[in-house]
Order: C-alpha cells, then structure tokens, then sequence
C-alpha cells in the first residue's frame, strides 16, 4: 500500500525516555480507506498514549472498526501512514498490540492450550507455558474449565478467554472489536469487570462499540465516528453531557444517523 | 453372477482360515501403502501447508500442476520409476529394483501430490478463519504452516485417508517396479492380477473383496475419529 | 450449549485402535531374506503353470540360493535382461534369445525344455477345425470362416510363433484386426480369458492352458503338429556387461536345470496328472 512518509519519524529507535514502550503511541495520520466510490475512511489522525480506556462510538457503518484494524496493521489504508512508537508497524512488535474481535477466534485446542499458544508467541520456554497459563486462567475465573475444547465453551466465556489470551501476551495497548455485542447481559457484565481490572492496572485500552450504555459505563474518552471521520474527540463524562456535533447529539439521544 | 456368490465365500474362507499366503499379501500390502503415506505426509503435509500460507510469483502455476499430478497414471509412474531404478539406469547402483523398497518410492510419488493437494485446499479454508487472529500474535509463515497444520489435523487425516486408498488400490507401479515376485514383492493388488490371468476368477475377486474391506475398515476408522473430534469441535 | 465434555481419551481410543491394528498388522514380519539370491526373468506363462513353485524348492534346499523369478512379457524379460535387471533369463522364444547373446548380453543360450502349442477354441467350433493335425491349414479355415481369433499380440513367444503359422498360410490377419482378428496385447491368461469371454479361437501354450481355470466352453482343437513346438532356452545375463550381476549363483542354477537334478525336477511336474514341461537339455 503506498504510504505518504509525511509523518516525523524519530529516526528508528524507541522513544528514549520511556524505554518500556514498543508501540506507544499508537498513530494514524490522513488515513483514507476507499471501496467502490465511497470513503469508508475519510483522512482520519489518532493519537492513542498514555492509560485509561478510549471508546471509539457511532452509528454502525462509521468505520469504527475499520480504523482499529488499520491501527493494529490488520489493514493496509489507501493512503496515510500507521506508526507505532512512531516506527512502521512490524511482526515482531505486533504481540505487544492485543486484539480482542467481534466473534472470539478460538483454536481447535483445549482452553488452556489456546493460552500457552499466546506465551509461546512471545517467546516464553514450554516449560514455564503451563503455570503461568492457569495464573491467566484464574484471573479470568477460567481455571475450571482448562482442558475443555476452548470451542465448546460459551459464547461469554469464549470471549473472555479471548480476553484473557489477549492479555497473556502483555500487551501495551489492548484493542476490543465491540467484544461484547453478541454476548447476555451476565456475560457482557463479567467481560466489563475484566476489562475495568485491565484499565485498574495501567493498560491502555480502545474499545470499539455501538452501545451507549457500555460506552458511558467504561470511557475515559469517547471518539465518535461518523461516516468514516472522527468527528468529536471528548473526556467521557462531558461527551455525554454535551455533545458538540449534531450527530453525537442525535446518536446519544436514540436518533438514527444516516 | 454366481462368480460374484464364489468369490463371497472364497473371501470368507480365506479369512476365516487366517490363510497365511493371505496374511502375508496383506502385510506386505500395508507395510508398502502406509510407508508411502508415511513418506507422502512427510513431503506433501508441509509443501501443501506452504503453498496455502506463501504468496510467490509463479504460485498459481504451482498448485494448477500440483492438482494436475493426483491424476498421475500409476502405470506411468511406475515405468518411470523403473527406468530410474534399473541397472541400466542413473540409480541402478542402489539395487533398489524389485523391492518393497522401490514400490514404497513409486506409490509415495503417486500419494504425494494427492496429499499436498488436498493439505493446500484444507489448510487455505482455515487459514481465512485464523488470519487475523494469528497476525495479531505476530506468527511467523513458518508459525502459521505449523499451526494450521495442527489445527486441521483431522480434516488431513481424510487427505491422508485418500492417499492411502489410492496406494493401497493401484497395481500399475508396484507390478512394474516390484516384479511381483512371490513372497518378496507381491501384495493384494499384483495377486489379483496374477489370479486372474490364471483364471482363478473366484480367488482374485475373493482377495478383491478382502482389499475393500480393508478399504472400508480405514476409512470407517477415519471417519469415527473425525465425529468424534466434532464432538469436541477439534474438526 | 451442550453439557461440556472434558477432553476425554476414551472417545477417541476405539478408531485409535482400530488404525494401530492396521499398522500392527503391517508391521508383521515380513519374509527373512535368504543369503544369497538370484533374480531371473522369466514368462508369465511359464509362472502361471506352476512350474517354478515345484522344481525351486529342490534347488534352494540343496544350494541355499533363493530365487526370485520377475514374470513377464517375454519381450519385457529380454529387456530387463538387457538392462541388467536380473541374473538369469528364462524364456521360449529361440531367435531372440540368440540374438541376445550374439548382442554380448547373455554368456551362451542352452537349451532346457519344451513343450507344444495348442490351438483352443468355443465347442460348438464354427470354422470346423476339431480334430486337425495341420496348425497352418486349420489357421487357413478360421480365417476363410472369418470365425473370431484372439491373438496376443505383444511380440512375445507365443505370439510369434502365431505370426510364423500364419505367414505360412499366406493370409496377413492384422488387416482384419478389429474385426475377427483380435489383438489384446496381453498375457497368455488375460488373452485366454478375452477367447473365452467371446467365444474364440486362440493360441495357447499347452502348460497355461492346463493350468487355466476359466477355461468356459474352451477346448483343445488342433494339436500334434510339429510347427506347434516350443522351446524353452536359459542364459546367463553377461558379468561382462553387467558386473552386478550374480554370476556364480546363477551360474550354478543354470548348471542344477541343466544337469540331472534340475531335469528330473522339470520332467517330475504335473498338472491333472499331465507333464507339461519334458526337459532336452543336451548332456
């Protein structure tokens, strides 16, 4: 895919004065994604850093989760670049990224082999994999159900083995496809509690979803999206409070926004 | 149609007495047709995982012939085998003619693109589900073919299944390279023929209907270990 | 959802089992490799009688050589033969195999036994040959009959000496392939089984016809004439050649079918109490 090199790069190494960090910040610029005439993605910039959990809300067709694929190199834009830590995105720093879809991708594996999967990807020996997969396991209340065939398991306990599996790779910055939208109410709730744990203990998150109240209940910062732009960037309590843009309004108050 | 009732019961005898020509055909015909699979798995499971993962100028090319080589003539196969294993020919030194050695070699070339062919097809309709999952861990290609193959590892059975029905049923290589000599190189499929050019029509149809109840006992066995991997969503 | 199964092996272990069998079974063991071995090729007619099964055993139990006979169309032994794929050649079909050796790949042709040709045919016999001496003259009715005639057709001995018999009748069948003259290009058994299937006339060396079981309405028709003998030649393939080749095993099978042992053995080999080979060794 072409890549306008307009972006400053910091010349190839990680940001000095914070060493820990592989891909923050996760960035966007002039991102265009085109298909049969339309703009799905109309020139978006995000900067996503530091901690708390950013919501990215609109209207189905927005491309909201269009704009997390791109961010975490799962799709190449027309045009407009993606840098992490201001460097190309890359194979081998992609782990740090966790990904969490729509509908959970389970490996035909027992649970706890879908974890040891994810440690074996960053490189942990075999032999430590099984301990600290029940550890995972456990903070997920999973543990009981570690040699069932993961695809036999719930749908909410798919998704938060997902969850879990996501995190086992110590990821950064946690990326979540609306993980909740095909899941019950008691299942959406044990996913939440999760992912507040996760934003408890420093992880940046993104979270992509249509639900409003999910939105208020777990936002620090709402981006909404509208026809393939952000159209309002907003801390969570004052988004809700007052939307800026007619859209936001609209959408907030149960409109549909064509 | 009393051929048909003769050989029935010629099979049951032959069977049922644990004939021991019988027993020995049909070892020497599973050690050979399983050995090819064996060595067939080997090259095809990782050449067909390959091709489903990489994307290489000239790939297209390669699995049209690849599909192209499972209709490979056995008869075909196993001249040209012999002409490379005759003394007369560049491997001739190897001595391997007329050994179950040899019919291993002819029948895993036979095996080979099935398998790799059917692993290609298998491990590309997984891979559209496991893409992105697995991108996000940061797989390696070499990852990737690895886990693919693993987790369709029961819908390869079924590719490993075809080819063992395509070796186990074939007598155009193994009689050419083999020579069908008795208690050495001679299996099922040489026996029939042989029965049959001496008109022993009865034995060589019995002996026909023991080799597809071998047949049907494999794929009987693949097929109950795929339902019950369902059971456990693993297929 | 339903009730989750824990991983459990048992399910899984009966088609396990049944597969495992199946390599069990393969991994029986197979026949032990005598000492030492000689390959030789040979005819498929000559296999299909019997002969080898009979008089074989004799000479490994004497020698401790066991031998491996490869049986095929004669033309395909000559070019195994050739080739060097075998140690010995073991076929009826005397100007090839001299030629074989005036080529340099046989050591020296000698002669080992023989038997006749007969010509079969349906019972109801439409071209009315029963019963004649003349194989020429009765090939000359079949064709005047245009009675359906099964040939081999794979240059092989026996379809030679067929192209001899009919060259001296002066008809030439092949113009008629297709029509009554039908060529199967194939072995002696699957030719026999093609006459019987139609109802035809064929060409049989006497050893396989005996020997046949799917004989059907096929009988001896024509025989006795002294066109219709064949003669069996054995040659050592040339270590000059080929110097692989097992030249003092098999040199010492030839000698043991040459010499006394071996020619009883041939002459002791019958078949519905009829001898089908009759040894003529010279010595």
């Amino acid at each position: 895919m072409p890549d306008t090199a307009l972006c400053r790069d910091t010349g190839g190494v990680v940001d000095q004065r914070r060493p820990d960090h592989a891909v923050l910040p996760i960035e966007c610029r002039r991102v265009v994604v085109g298909r049969s005439g339309r703009r799905l993605l109309d020139g978006v910039d995000v900067s996503i850093d530091g901690t708390g959990l950013t919501v990215i809300l609109g209207p189905n067709g927005a491309g909201k989760t269009l704009l997390l694929r791109v961010l975490a190199n799962l799709f190449a834009p027309d045009s407009g670049e993606v840098r992490w830590a201001h460097l190309r995105p890359d194979r081998v720093r992609a782990p740090k990224i966790g990904f969490v879809f729509q509908k959970p991708m389970m490996l035909r594996r027992s649970v706890i082999a879908n974890v040891i999967y994810a440690l074996a990807a960053i490189g942990m020996p075999r032999h430590e994999c099984p301990s600290r997969a029940h550890e995972i396991l456990g903070l997920a209340s999973l543990d009981h159900l570690a040699g069932t065939p993961a695809r036999l398991l719930s749908g909410g306990e798919q998704q938060r083995l997902a969850l879990a599996r996501a995190l086992a790779t110590e990821p950064e910055v946690l990326l979540l496809d609306e993980p909740a939208s095909s899941l019950d109410p008691a299942a959406t709730l044990a996913i939440e509690k999760m992912i507040t744990t996760v934003r408890g203990r420093g992880t940046r998150l993104v979270l992509v979803t249509h639900d409003i109240g999910q939105a208020r209940r777990l936002a620090d910062t709402v981006l909404f999206m509208h026809r393939g732009r952000i159209v309002e960037r907003a801390p969570s309590p004052d988004f809700f409070e007052n939307p800026a843009q007619a859209a936001a309004r609209a959408f907030i108050e149960g409109r549909i926004v064509l | 149609m009393q051929e048909l009732g003769a050989a029935f019961a010629e099979a049951f005898r032959l069977v049922a007495t644990l004939d021991p020509n019988l027993r020995e055909i049909v070892a020497l015909s599973l050690q050979i047709s399983l050995a090819a699979v064996g060595l067939a798995a080997l090259i095809g499971l990782p050449l067909g995982a390959g091709l489903a993962v990489m994307r290489f100028p000239g790939r297209g090319v390669l699995v049209v012939t690849l599909n192209a080589l499972m209709g490979l003539p056995p008869v075909v196969v196993g001249l040209l085998v012999y002409l490379l294993l005759s003394r007369a020919g560049p491997l001739g030194h190897l001595g391997l003619l007329y050994t179950p050695t040899a019919m291993v070699i002819a029948q895993a070339i036979l095996v080979t693109p099935i398998v790799a062919a059917l692993t290609r097809q298998t491990v590309e309709d997984m891979k559209e589900e496991y893409l992105d999952q697995l991108r996000v861990f940061g797989i390696t290609p070499l990852g990737m073919v690895k886990t693919l193959l693993w987790d369709a590892r029961y819908s390869l059975l079924t590719a490993l299944l075809a080819g063992f029905g395509r070796a186990v049923a074939e007598v155009g290589a193994v009689i050419i390279v083999g020579g069908n000599i008795n208690h050495v190189t001679r299996v099922m499929t040489t026996t029939i023929a042989l029965e049959t050019s001496k008109g022993n029509l009865s034995l060589a149809l019995g002996l026909g209907v023991v080799l597809v109840t071998i047949t049907i006992a494999a794929n009987a066995a693949v097929m109950a270990l795929r339902v019950s991997a369902r059971r456990l969503a693993y297929a | 959802m339903k009730s989750k199964t824990v991983e459990s092996t048992r399910q899984r272990i009966a088609p396990v089992a049944v597969l495992v069998s199946m390599l069990t079974i393969a991994l029986m063991p197979a026949t032990a490799i005598a000492g030492d071995s000689i390959i030789v090729q040979s005819t498929t007619s000559t296999q299909n009688s019997g002969l080898f099964e009979h008089i074989l055993p004799k000479f490994t139990h004497s020698t401790g050589i066991e031998v491996r006979i490869v049986a095929v169309g004669t033309g395909q032994a000559l070019k195994n033969a050739r080739n060097g794929d075998g140690d010995v050649l073991l076929v009826h079909a005397k100007p090839a195999e001299e030629k074989f050796v005036a080529d340099g790949y046989g050591v020296k042709r000698s002669d080992l036994m023989y038997n006749d040709f007969v010509i079969v045919g349906p019972g109801r016999d439409p071209a009315g040959v029963r019963g004649m001496r003349d194989a020429t003259a009765a090939l000359a009715k079949i064709s005047g009959a245009r009675s359906p005639f099964v040939s081999r057709g794979d240059d092989s001995g026996t379809h030679k000496k067929e192209q001899h018999l009919w060259k001296e009748t002066g008809v030439d069948p092949v113009s008629a392939s297709g029509d009554w003259y039908r060529e199967t290009g194939s072995g002696m058994g699957a030719t026999l089984n093609t006459a019987a299937g139609m109802g035809a006339y064929t060409l049989s060396d006497r050893a396989t016809w005996i020997t046949f079981e799917n004989k059907a309405d096929l009988e001896i028709l024509v025989e006795g004439d002294k066109r219709l003998f064949n003669q069996y030649g054995v040659i050592l393939v040339n270590p000059d050649k080929h110097p692989h080749v097992n030249a003092k095993a098999g040199q010492r099978f030839i000698d043991w079918l040459l010499g006394a042992d071996g020619q009883a053995a041939i002459a002791s080999y019958r078949r519905d109490g009829q001898q089908l080979f009759f040894p003529n060794a010279d010595s």
